[in-house]
């Protein structure tokens, strides 16, 4: 799946790394570095990482055959 | 609803945020997207962070499509090499016109090359702006080069400098100005920038220039000379000296644009070359240059990423609306970087 995370909104409030630590990294205390064509076996944790993200800053595409 | 055609040059994030706004906002014509690179829209911030440590493949970038583009008629590997105002077309590489009722210009910026044309061409000598570079690049750090020297110290050269220590890899940044960063961020921030470039372990050397690459007798790059005199051994030089914006192919066309960028209003609408505003030719991202109402309407570019995406939604919008419905580009500039 594609992931897209616009860091101009991100805070570092690294929800993200704590729902889906496989896809999203702290480098350092706040800066986020992430995975952009994560495996498709994690989208139920990309998506929860989606949800939780307080500024919502992370994109991605609707699932294969989902309405767009 | 304009019936269209609409045609977009660059697919970068600028085409494909435009693209998804027009389809968002209920344009169903005939859309077409024309982009020199044969790969589907991409991000770059990652090409210089992420994939350089190895995490990320280069060619895993590709931006995800928030909207259904599948009836777009997407014209990838095919270079843009003129436009005729009057005809409203876009002439491609290969002969073929693009016709269109409204257009967008978004093709951005490419990586200035080395200026020494011989130099340039030796084997070890990368920049980091497409993801084939960013591959290049990838590969060569992945074999444990001796050093590598950066030339230039803004966002692309610090994180290059960055990625180096982190892979343990011996590196030099030279930068002419007294610090790196100072360009964007001024001495104060710069200097800082400059504490923390050295106590991560790079050799980071200011009010200097590169006055020659050597190569060896297999072409390889061997060595550089700096202006002080000294003397360097590297075996791969990155050229991190800004960008060229992409607007020579609109030479002739009567269009406002230059080395500057294309002029435009703050509704993203392109000036021709007598500053009159055309109201079917658009532009956003780095090559739009568009007057900023926070810097007293001055005409700027901003080669940022969100400035791309927010362009883009503006220009997109404003080509599919009346004119009481038009939005200006009125957004602060934002940017980030990953370094240290």
């Amino acid at each position: 799946m594609r992931v897209v995370v616009d860091l101009t909104l991100c805070q570092g409030y690294a929800q993200c790394a704590f729902l889906a630590p496989e896809s999203f990294k702290l480098s350092g205390e706040e800066a986020l570095m992430y995975d952009p064509a994560p495996d498709d076996a994690q989208r139920e944790r990309i998506m929860r990482a989606v949800a939780a993200c307080p500024v919502r800053a992370i994109f991605t595409e609707p699932a294969p055959g989902a309405d767009a | 609803m304009t019936a269209g055609p609409i045609a977009i040059v660059g697919a970068g994030l600028a085409g494909l945020r435009a693209a998804e706004t027009l389809r968002r906002e209920g344009y169903e014509g005939k859309l077409t997207v024309i982009g020199d690179e044969a790969h589907q829209p991409y991000d770059r911030p990652p090409l210089s962070k992420q994939v350089l440590t190895g995490w990320v493949a280069s060619h895993h970038t590709t931006l995800p499509r928030l909207e259904n583009l599948d009836d777009v008629d997407w014209e990838l590997g095919h270079r843009a090499v003129g436009l005729d105002l009057a005809e409203k077309k876009i002439v491609l590489d290969d002969g073929r016109d693009v016709p269109y009722d409204r257009c967008l210009i978004a093709t951005g910026v490419r990586a200035r090359p080395w200026f020494n044309e011989a130099e340039a061409e030796l084997d070890g000598m990368f920049v980091v702006h497409t993801t084939d570079d960013s591959r290049a690049l990838r590969t060569r750090l992945a074999a444990k080069p001796k050093r590598v020297l950066v030339i230039g110290g803004g966002f692309t050269g610090s994180e290059v400098a960055s990625v180096c220590r982190m892979l343990d890899i011996d590196v030099t940044l030279v930068e002419l100005a007294p610090a790196p960063l100072s360009g964007a961020l001024g001495g104060v921030i710069g200097a800082i920038a400059a504490d923390m470039q050295r106590d991560a372990g790079v050799d980071l050397r200011t009010g200097v220039r590169v006055d020659a690459i050597e190569g060896d007798e297999r072409g390889r790059v061997a060595g550089v000379r700096l202006s002080d005199g000294t003397h360097l051994d590297v075996d791969v030089v990155v050229v991190a000296l800004g960008g060229i914006r992409n607007t020579e192919w609109l030479t002739g066309s009567r269009l406002a644009a230059s080395a500057l960028g294309i002029g435009c209003d703050a509704g993203c609408r392109a000036f021709d070359g007598n500053a009159i505003v055309t109201d079917d030719v658009f532009v956003a991202g780095d090559v739009a240059r568009f007057p900023h109402p926070i810097y007293g309407y001055q005409m700027m570019t901003l080669e940022h990423w969100r400035n791309a995406l927010i362009q883009a939604e503006i220009a997109a919008h404003n080509m599919i609306s009346a004119e009481a419905d038009r939005r200006p580009h009125v957004s602060v500039p934002w940017f980030w970087s990953i370094q240290f």
